[in-house]
C-alpha cells in the first residue's frame, strides 16, 4: 500500500469511528439500555416536539401596552410635578398608547416648562393654544421599548417554565415584526396550566382605595366622571351572602408597592385556613410601603393581580415587608400565582396565536413510519445500485452508509434537531446522495468505453465530474439555506438535515469511495477489467 | 450494464411539443385553483383541527352527524377524515373556526369539537393532538414562504450565470419554475392541503431540479469544445443524448427514496412525498425538454459569440488553456 493510500484510508477510518461514537453509539445504547459515559449520552441526537410529543405554543406581545404603561406612568408623574409647582390645569389624559395632554393650563408658560423639563427624556413637547401641551412618546424610544417589551416577555417566560420543571424547552423569538414569542414545551400534558401559568401577566400592584366596594360602578362617579388620578377596578366580593359577586372599589392611580418591589413569594394559609399567598419585599419597596401604610391607617388597601381587585384589607398599622394576598384561592391557583409573582411581571399582556399539541402516541406514530421508510428506501437504493453497478454497487452503499452515519453525528454534535421532515430529510439524501456515484460510476463506464485502461477511467471519471458535483450540490444547497430562513422547528429540522446530508455526501461520493477503488485497484499488478 | 447506449433522440425537434404539453398542464392546474381553489393546510388557513382515537374506529359519516348534533357550528364546514394507520382507530377534524384570539378561549373550539366527539357515543374517543393557528400566523407564513422561494430563484441563477453563462442560468431558472408550476398544478389536481411541509418539499425541489440540467449543461459545455463545427443545437442534442443515462438513473434513485416516503412515511409527510416525487419527475423532463430548449431561444448568438471568444483564447499561453481544462467535467 503506498503512503498516499494509506493517510487517505486512515483519514476516511478515522471519520467513521468519530461518527459512530458521536451519533449512532448514543442512539444503539439508549435503544438497548447500555450503561454509558454521560459525556457520550449527552450530545444525543435530539427529537423534536412532532417526534417526541409536547406542547407547542406561539404567543405575541402586545408591544402597545409597554408604551401606554410608559406614557401613563410619565402623566402621573408630570401630574405630581404640577401639583408641587401649583400649577393648574382643566385636563390631564392620554388619548393613545403614545401620547399625553395637558390643558387648560394657565399663562404659566415658564413654570410649566420648568416643572415638565424631566418628561423630555423620553417626550417631545408640543404646546399648542389655549395652554394645551402634548407630549409625544419619541419615536426610537418606542423601538426600544418595544423591542425591550418583548425581550422581557421572553425572559420571563423562561423563567415561570422552569419553575413549572419542564425538561429541554426552548423559548425563542420568532415573526417578521419580532414581537413572537415561541414556547417549546417537550413531555408537557397539562396544556392549559402551562398556558395559564405563561400568559397571566403577573402585575401586583397595592393601591390606597378611596371608595367602594360597590355593586355598581355608576355608584364610585363623581359628577357622572372618574375623578382624575383614579381608577375604577373590579374584585369579588367576600362578604357573607354575596359572596363571588363582582364588586368595584375607585383606587389612586399611583400604586403604592408594584410588582417591581417584590423579593419573593410563597403559598401560604390565611387568618382563615384559606390558601393563600404570602410576599416579601425589597428593602426599597418597604420603605415605600411603610410611609403609605402610616399616612393611611384605617384605610382600605386594594391588593391588585393584574387590574382585579382580590382583597381589600384596613390597614391597622404601619407595615414594612411582608403582606398577603387573600382571596377565595384554590390550592393550585396559590401554587401557580406564587410562581407567577417571583418569576416577575409581563412587561406587557400578550395572546396566543397558535398552539400546538403533540400526544406521546402521535409522535411515537410519526417515529414508527419514519424509520419503515428509511429502511425501505435504503434497501431500495442498496438492491438497484447492486444489481445496476455489481461490486462497484457495493462501493456506493458503502459511501452512502458513511454518509448517513456522519450526518446523524453532526446533527448530534451540533445539536440539531431531528424533526418529522428530517427524517424525510434523511430519506432523500439516501436518494439524491448516490447520484453522485451515479455520475461518477457513469463517467467511468465512458471512459473504459473509449478504450481507457482501468485506472485510468477510475481517475478521470472522479476528476472530471468533481466540478459537476460541486455545482449541483451549491445550487441544492442555496435551497436549503433559504429553507432556515423560513422554517419554524420542524421545517428547520428538515433544511439541516439536508445542509449536512449534503455537505457529508460531497465527501463521501468522492473521498471515500475513490480511497476504495484505489484500495481494490491497488492490490492488484495489472487490472483487466472493473464490475461496474 | 447500460440503460441508453450510443442513443441519439432529437429532442430539440420535439421542444414545441414540449412547451405545448407543459402550458397544457400549468394552464389546467391554474384552471383547477381559479374553479375548486387549492386546499390550504391549517397553517396557512387558520382554524382548529383535533386528532382523536377512538376504541372502535368510527365511520367518518358518524363523526360527522356527531358534530352536527353537539358542535355548535355544525359539521358542514368541517373536513373528518381517518388519521394514519387504520389499525389506530384515528380521526382527524378540522374547523375554520378559532377560538376567540384572547387568552384561554382559544381552545374554546378544540374543546368545543371533543365535548362533541364525547356525546356522539362513538366509542370513548381520546384526543391525541390538537393544533389551533390564529389568522395572523398564515399570512406571515405566505410571505415569508414567497420570500424564500424567490430568493432561492434568484441564488441560483446568480451561482449559475457566475459558474456559466447568463444564457444557462437563464434556461436553468426557467426549467425550475416550470417544475415549480408543474408540482403546483399536481397538488391542485389530487386536492393535497398545501402545507409548511409541502413548501417545503417545493423548495427542495428548486434545489434539485437544477442538478440535471447542471449535469446536461456541464456536457453541453464540454461540447461546445470538441464539436466546433457543428450547430449550437446538433451540440445540445449530442450532449442531452449522452447524459440520458445518468439523468434517468439520478431521478430513479430519488424516486426510490421519495416512493418509500409517499408508501411509508406516515399521514403528516403524504403531501410532502408526493411533491417531492412530482418535482422529481417534472425536474427530469424539464431537464432534458425545456432547459436546454431555452438556451437555444435565448442565447444562440451569446453561446457562438463566447465560443468564438474561447476558440481565440485556445492560441493563448498554455495557463488560461490549463483553467479552462480544469472546468471541463462531466
Amino acid at each position: 500500500m503506498n503512503k498516499n493510500i494509506r493517510w487517505k484510508v486512515l483519514t476516511s477510518l478515522a471519520v467513521l469511528v468519530i461518527f459512530s461514537v458521536v451519533g449512532v453509539y448514543p442512539i444503539v445504547a439508549s435503544q438497548f439500555g447500555i450503561t454509558s459515559p454521560s459525556a457520550l449520552m449527552d450530545k444525543q441526537l435530539k427529537l423534536g416536539l412532532d417526534l417526541k410529543g409536547g406542547v407547542h405554543l406561539v404567543l405575541r406581545v402586545k408591544t402597545d401596552d409597554a408604551l401606554r404603561i410608559e406614557t401613563e406612568s410619565e402623566m402621573e408623574r408630570v401630574r405630581e410635578a404640577l401639583r408641587t409647582a401649583n400649577i393648574t390645569s382643566t385636563s390631564i389624559a392620554a388619548p393613545s398608547s403614545t401620547e399625553f395632554r395637558v390643558e387648560g393650563v394657565a399663562g404659566q408658560d415658564a413654570a410649566f416648562r420648568q416643572a415638565t423639563a424631566d418628561a423630555l427624556t423620553n417626550f417631545d413637547r408640543n404646546p399648542g393654544a389655549g395652554g394645551t401641551y402634548a407630549f409625544t412618546l419619541k419615536p426610537n424610544v418606542a423601538v426600544a421599548l418595544r423591542e425591550e417589551s418583548v425581550e422581557q416577555a421572553r425572559q420571563t417566560i423562561e423563567r415561570r417554565v422552569n419553575e413549572l420543571g419542564v425538561a429541554e424547552p426552548s423559548i425563542s423569538r420568532q415573526g417578521q415584526a419580532g414581537d413572537q414569542i415561541l414556547v417549546q414545551l417537550p413531555g408537557v400534558s397539562d396544556v392549559n396550566r402551562a398556558k395559564s401559568v405563561i400568559q397571566s401577566t403577573g402585575l401586583l400592584e397595592l393601591k390606597i382605595v378611596e371608595n367602594g366596594a360597590t355593586g355598581t360602578r355608576d355608584e364610585l362617579l363623581v359628577n357622572g366622571q372618574i375623578p382624575e388620578g383614579m381608577e375604577i377596578l373590579p374584585g369579588v366580593s367576600d362578604t357573607p351572602g354575596a359572596a363571588g359577586t363582582t364588586v368595584y372599589y375607585l383606587v389612586r392611580k399611583a400604586a403604592a408597592v408594584r410588582g417591581t418591589d417584590l423579593r419573593n413569594a410563597r403559598p401560604t394559609i390565611d387568618e382563615n385556613n384559606q390558601p393563600a399567598v404570602s410576599f416579601t419585599l425589597t428593602q426599597d419597596g418597604s420603605r415605600k410601603f411603610g410611609t403609605v401604610t402610616e399616612q393611611n391607617i384605617g384605610r382600605q388597601l386594594a391588593i391588585i393581580v393584574d387590574g382585579r381587585v382580590q382583597s381589600a384589607p384596613r390597614i391597622d398599622s404601619r407595615i414594612t415587608t411582608d403582606g398577603r394576598i387573600s382571596g377565595s384561592f384554590t390550592q393550585e391557583e396559590v401554587q401557580n400565582l406564587s410562581l407567577i409573582l417571583r418569576s416577575g411581571a409581563l412587561p406587557a399582556s400578550m395572546d396566543y396565536l397558535q398552539e400546538q399539541v403533540i400526544g406521546p402516541t402521535l409522535g411515537a406514530d410519526s417515529i414508527r413510519s419514519g424509520i419503515t421508510a428509511s429502511v425501505v428506501g435504503l434497501v431500495l437504493i442498496i438492491v438497484f445500485m447492486l444489481i445496476y453497478y455489481k461490486l462497484s454497487g457495493v462501493n456506493a452503499i458503502v459511501a452512502l452508509l458513511f454518509n448517513l452515519i456522519i450526518l446523524l453525528g453532526l446533527m448530534a454534535y451540533i445539536g440539531a434537531v431531528m424533526t418529522l421532515p428530517g427524517i424525510a430529510g434523511f430519506v432523500l439524501t439516501m436518494g439524491i446522495g448516490v447520484d453522485s456515484n451515479v455520475l461518477i460510476f457513469e463517467r467511468i463506464k465512458e471512459e473504459l468505453d473509449a478504450q481507457r485502461g482501468v485506472r485510468a477511467a477510475v481517475n478521470a471519471g472522479f476528476s472530471r465530474v468533481f466540478l459537476t458535483l460541486l455545482d449541483t450540490h451549491v445550487s441544492a444547497l442555496i435551497a436549503a439555506l433559504f429553507l432556515i430562513q423560513f422554517g419554524t422547528g420542524p421545517i428547520r429540522g428538515f433544511a439541516y438535515t439536508l445542509i449536512i446530508g449534503l455537505a457529508s455526501n460531497l465527501f463521501t461520493s468522492t473521498f471515500v469511495s475513490k480511497t476504495l477503488f484505489e484500495l481494490v485497484l491497488g492490490r492488484r499488478q495489472q487490472v483487466a477489467a472493473l464490475s461496474i | 450494464m447500460h440503460l441508453f447506449k450510443n442513443t441519439n433522440f432529437d429532442f430539440l425537434r420535439w421542444r414545441w411539443h414540449a412547451v405545448a404539453l407543459s402550458w397544457i398542464v400549468i394552464l389546467a392546474g391554474l384552471g383547477v385553483i381559479m374553479t375548486k381553489g387549492i386546499p390550504r393546510g391549517i397553517e396557512f388557513a387558520g382554524g382548529t383541527s383535533v386528532i382523536a382515537q377512538f376504541d372502535q374506529a368510527p365511520s367518518v359519516d358518524r363523526v360527522r352527524e356527531a358534530l352536527n348534533q353537539n358542535y355548535p357550528g355544525g359539521g358542514e364546514n368541517a373536513i373528518v377524515q381517518t388519521y394514519g394507520d387504520p389499525a389506530l382507530r384515528q380521526v382527524m377534524v378540522r374547523v375554520p373556526e378559532v377560538g376567540a384570539e384572547q387568552g384561554g378561549s382559544l381552545t374554546a373550539t378544540a374543546d368545543a369539537i371533543s365535548q362533541a366527539l364525547q356525546k356522539g357515543n362513538l366509542g370513548n374517543p381520546k384526543v391525541v393532538g390538537t393544533e389551533i393557528v390564529g389568522p395572523a400566523v398564515g399570512q406571515e407564513l405566505t410571505v415569508k414562504g414567497t420570500q424564500a422561494m424567490v430568493l432561492s430563484l434568484v441564488g441560483i441563477l446568480a451561482y449559475i450565470a457566475f459558474r456559466f453563462q447568463f444564457s444557462f442560468a437563464v434556461g436553468a431558472v426557467v426549467a425550475t419554475i416550470h417544475d415549480l408550476l408543474v408540482t403546483l398544478a399536481f397538488l391542485a389536481f389530487f386536492q393535497y392541503d398545501i402545507t409548511l411541509n409541502v413548501i417545503a418539499a417545493i423548495l427542495t425541489v428548486t434545489g434539485y431540479s437544477t442538478n440535471d440540467t447542471i449535469v446536461i449543461f456541464d456536457r453541453v459545455r464540454e461540447n461546445l469544445r470538441s464539436m466546433r463545427r457543428d450547430s449550437l443545437n446538433d451540440v445540445i442534442n449530442h450532449s442531452i443524448n449522452q447524459t440520458l443515462g445518468r439523468t434517468v438513473l439520478t431521478a430513479g434513485t430519488a424516486l426510490l427514496s421519495a416512493l418509500a416516503l409517499f408508501v411509508f412515511g406516515g399521514e403528516v409527510l403524504r403531501g410532502f412525498a408526493f411533491a417531492m416525487l412530482v418535482g422529481i419527475i417534472t425536474g427530469t423532463y424539464s431537464s432534458v425538454f425545456v432547459a436546454a430548449a431555452v438556451v437555444t431561444f435565448w442565447g444562440r448568438k451569446r453561446v457562438q459569440a463566447t465560443e468564438a471568444a474561447s476558440a481565440a483564447a485556445g492560441a493563448q499561453p498554455a495557463r488560461r488553456a490549463k483553467a479552462q481544462r480544469k472546468v471541463k467535467a462531466s
